[in-house]
């Protein structure tokens, strides 16, 4: 008798339970479910902007409901997330090097957040003029 | 803590005998400075000649040894079993078919390698006797991380990609197609990005990471696949948006 | 059983294997080469080696210089015509390395950088920081993949030449994966399996290093010669027998006793100079300061460990930044199996049986008395070692006679056309078979893994630094008693599949064999020469013994031993000077 190797089946569904580096990826992964639910959210925004005041006052009115609020509370939630995970891996993809010298990973990840941080400003003070 | 003995629940498969693998246990006395590759040698030597493993340089660099030790892809000469507790469980690499006991089937991994071309591909062909090529130490330190892979497959076997594709060319085998595309003497990247580039290649990478966290030597995967992705998509545009250009 | 027809069959993949199959299949692209290894040929333990390899390439440096380094390294036991070749041949091969994209470590301007070592009188050692073994092996491994000629043999354990009227014909070789033997044909065979240091307790070598392709040639008759020379190094981790390269006295460590002295001064080493002096001091040779280590803990100025005792080798001068950079595998390794980082504490070393100079007699051209069989790598003997080697040389011979054995093995190709007859071929196949049959049906009461730790006991005890008659007689016929034990040795496993008591039974046989060749030749060498000191002859006497000892095999018995001379072309033998004195 000779069964020969043993191929050990994974489940295509469960994998991913299986540890937790792979639990804390998924996350990282729901996370944009969130944020393209946002962002279909604002889309809708602007449409009903286009049908004029009435329609859009009734979607600033949802977002501003009890379950609107917490839509975009934990939208946020998972934007932060997903942008802090990113920015800490971001050093993998992007190499600086002087002579032998490598840029240290925290410029790199330090970089994104200061980018972050005056998109934010930026952003902030068009909004409040 | 003083322990005088320690179990180990080691995964047996023999294809002769058994249809269904199944875990046995074996008590063996416990010293603080022993490797689990050292507590599987004095099974072997003393309790179960049966048991099959792989191992020969007990230093973590031929990178035989690698076992899923409690689950994790770990290297058995560089794990103590005094950071584990009273039972450790040993069990072949994930992701690989089991030919016997802890030993598995690696056919695949070294297929992948080879298919990738990791070697120099030098279109100048300066005579040997005009000496070496030169390289500064600056020009050595873009890629020599990359060649500290000693193809244990510890990635391999924490990769939930490869576990589900098994096209994907992988995380050694890619970062060292990396290496070789990043040196300075290397003119070989587009024949190595045919193959690189493709479906199988670094786009199959969805940046898991996993390959990095369990990698005996820091020579960090994940990184080089992601700046793979980048050559990979500016070898892309520049041959569609610049087909005049010679990349 | 299964035939594979090839041209050259190359047994062990490790450095000298790759380089040989390269070498081959560049000098004749339409070549079969079969490429069979008991390991995945990174695996092999080339990868472990560290510090560098030998080459002049620098201004200043000559090839006269690394010639008599290396001669009066071996304590003039060593053939002139070899080393005049290899001190010739290495920079050319150590460049081919570079083209083939060896991470050699550089210099500033891109050149490559070199190191001093041991008992060498320029900087001439190319590295790649201090894993320089492990870059050779992957590049070769690598390069190798590029050459369609070589078919790899992953994992197959060869037990036996085929030889056929005086000829070497091919070898059998055991799938590992199905427990399968197949007769691999072939009119050229090369070994390149590497040396057999786990015929001892504490070794730098790794599990495979167990003298097997020795074992294979010398069944066959061809000779195992100065087998009795057997490297310590001078510093191993006290409780694995870890390698510390040489590499970091090369750059600047110490070795100091329990009182914090640098003891080599009084070994004739000195003088003690803060910076690291060539061929004096920790830049001595291996033999000397193994030796050296011995007397200390003779006059009780070792310092007590846990699992031994060691003297310090300390790095901390050196300083963090040059430690990662020059040495980052030293840091890890002590870091991880000692528990001591060196950029803190000085690191425990104590000497470890490291390399076996001897081996199968081959000529210049890596041929071996039996027609259509070569050797090259640790386990042949051209001999450039000698007595004693010098670090950084055997990297460097890897290279250098792996590529000549390719050569050979292809030209002796070219030059016979005539196969034997299959039926000839198969009727040799039938005593490796009876040979697995024997050990899987054995049911006597011994197991290998005691044997074997009985012949390891004897060893380091009989034929260990220093050694006498006394001492090796006893481990002569310890190890005959084993010899007769073997016999009636059991397996448990009496699978096919990765039987691994079966393997270790192979090589537990082949390391007996070589072990008596190394018992056998230091009885017979009643002198003191480079690594083999003889405490009841403690003068070299090259009146008698300016000889290679030759071990031949003879069934059932000792080892036959005869002498054949040292070829002298222009180094007359003379005292080793080493430390101030040296020139």
């Amino acid at each position: 008798m000779n069964t020969g190797p043993l191929v050990r089946q994974i489940s295509r569904r469960q994998w991913w339970l299986g540890a937790s580096r792979y639990r804390r990826y998924m996350v990282r992964e729901l996370t944009s479910l969130f944020i393209g639910a946002f962002a279909f959210a604002l889309i809708v925004g602007l449409w009903r902007l286009s049908q004029g005041a009435q329609a859009f006052s009734a979607w600033l009115d949802a977002m501003h409901s009890p379950a609107g609020l917490a839509f975009n509370g934990i939208a946020l939630a998972a934007a932060l997330y997903h942008s802090v995970t990113w920015f800490n891996v971001a050093p993998k993809a992007i190499s600086v090097r002087i002579g032998t010298f490598k840029l240290p990973d925290s410029i790199i990840s330090g970089a994104h957040y200061a980018g972050w941080l005056l998109v934010s400003i930026l952003v902030l003070y068009l909004v409040r003029v | 803590m003083s322990r005088e003995t320690i179990e180990l629940v080691v995964f047996r498969y023999n294809p002769e005998t058994d249809c269904e693998p199944a875990y046995q246990r074996y008590q063996i006395p416990y010293h603080h400075d022993w490797l689990v590759l050292d507590a599987l040698n004095y099974v072997k030597d003393h309790l179960d000649r049966s048991l099959s493993y792989r191992w020969s340089c007990h230093m973590a660099v031929c990178g035989s040894c690698g076992m899923m030790i409690n689950g994790e892809p770990t290297l058995t000469c560089k794990a103590f079993v005094r950071d584990y507790a009273d039972s450790i469980r040993i069990e072949p690499l994930a992701n690989f078919p089991v030919e016997r006991d802890l030993i598995v089937n690696q056919d695949d991994f070294m297929s992948k390698l080879a298919s990738v071309k990791p070697y120099i591909i030098d279109t100048d062909d300066v005579p040997l006797s005009e000496g070496e090529e030169l390289q500064t130490p600056a020009e050595l330190a873009v890629f020599d991380q990359y060649t500290g892979c000693i193809n244990c497959l510890l990635c391999y076997s924490a990769c939930p990609q490869y576990s589900l594709s098994a096209d994907f060319i992988g995380p050694a085998a890619l970062t060292l197609a990396h290496r070789y595309n990043i040196d300075s003497r290397d003119d070989g990247f587009r024949q190595r990005e045919e193959r690189v580039g493709s479906d199988d290649g670094v786009w199959q990478c969805s940046f898991v990471g996993a390959c990095s966290e369990v990698c005996p030597k820091g020579v960090d995967p994940a990184a080089a696949i992601q700046q793979g992705k980048i050559t990979s998509a500016a070898h892309y545009f520049k041959k569609h948006l610049m087909p005049w250009s010679d990349s | 059983m299964q035939m594979v027809s090839t041209d050259i069959a190359i047994v062990g993949a490790g450095g000298a294997g790759l380089r040989a199959a390269i070498a081959a299949a560049e000098h004749n692209p339409s070549l079969r080469i079969a490429l069979i290894s008991k390991v995945y040929p990174m695996r092999s333990h080339t990868v472990a080696a560290e510090g560098g390899a030998a080459g002049v390439i620098k201004a200043g440096d000559s090839l006269d210089d690394h010639f008599n380094d290396t001669v009066a390294g071996g304590d003039w036991l060593s053939d002139q015509d070899a080393v005049e070749l290899f001190v010739e041949t290495a920079p050319k091969e150590l460049t081919q390395m570079e083209r083939w994209g060896c991470p050699w470590s550089r210099q500033e301007d891109g050149h490559v950088a070199v190191r001093p070592f041991g008992g060498m009188k320029m900087e001439r050692t190319w590295f790649a920081t201090d894993k320089t073994g492990f870059h050779l092996l992957h590049t070769l491994f690598q390069t190798s993949l590029k050459y369609p000629p070589i078919q790899r043999f992953d994992e197959y354990y060869c037990i036996d030449l085929v030889v056929i009227d005086g000829r070497c014909e091919g070898v059998v070789a055991l799938e590992m994966r199905t427990g399968k033997l197949i007769l691999f044909q072939a009119p050229a065979v090369i070994i390149a399996t590497g040396g057999a240091g786990r015929i001892f307790p504490f070794t730098t070598n790794g599990a495979a290093n167990t003298g097997d392709g020795m074992a294979l040639a010398y069944r066959r008759g061809v000779p195992l010669k100065d087998m009795e020379f057997v490297q310590y190094h001078p510093t191993g981790l006290p409780g694995t027998g870890i390698l510390i390269t040489e590499a970091a006295r090369g750059e600047g460590g110490i070795l100091v006793n329990k009182d914090g002295y640098r003891y080599l001064q009084d070994y004739d080493l000195g003088p003690p100079d803060p910076w690291p002096r060539k061929k004096a001091m920790e830049l001595g040779p291996r033999d000397r300061l193994s030796q050296a280590f011995w007397q200390e803990q003779q006059k009780g100025r070792t310092v007590a460990w846990p699992s031994g005792d060691v003297v310090h080798l300390d790095l901390r001068h050196l300083g963090e930044k040059k430690i990662d950079a020059r040495l980052p595998l030293v840091r890890e390794l002590s870091s991880t199996y000692e528990n001591v980082d060196p950029v803190r504490e000085p690191i425990p070393v104590r000497p470890v049986v490291h390399y076996t100079m001897g081996g199968i007699d081959t000529d210049i051209n890596t041929a071996t008395p039996l027609s259509g069989l070569f050797a090259a790598g640790e386990c042949a003997c051209v001999s450039i070692n000698g007595a004693n080697r010098l670090g950084s040389n055997s990297l460097t011979e890897i290279l250098v006679f792996g590529a000549r054995a390719g050569r050979a093995a292809a030209e002796y190709r070219a030059g016979n056309d005539d196969r034997p007859k299959e039926s000839e071929l198969r009727r040799q196949a039938t005593k490796p078979r009876s040979r697995i049959a024997n050990l899987m049906q054995g049911d006597g009461k011994e197991q290998v893994s005691v044997l074997r730790r009985e012949m390891n006991t004897a060893m380091e005890s009989g034929a260990g630094i220093y050694r006498s008659e006394d001492s090796l007689q006893s481990t002569c016929e310890t190890l005959e008693a084993l010899c007769r034990r073997y016999a009636n040795l059991e397996l448990q496993d009496k699978s096919n599949v990765y039987n691994t008591d079966l393997i270790q039974a192979l090589e537990l046989g082949a390391m007996l064999d070589v072990a008596r060749t190394i018992a056998v030749s230091a009885l017979g060498r009643t002198e003191s020469r480079g690594s083999h000191q003889r405490l009841d002859h403690v003068e070299r006497d090259d009146g008698n013994f300016l000889t290679h000892s030759m071990a031949r095999f003879q069934e059932g018995n000792e080892p036959q031993l005869k002498y054949k001379p040292v070829t002298i072309t222009k180094s007359q033998p003379a005292q080793r000077v080493y430390g101030g004195a040296a020139k």
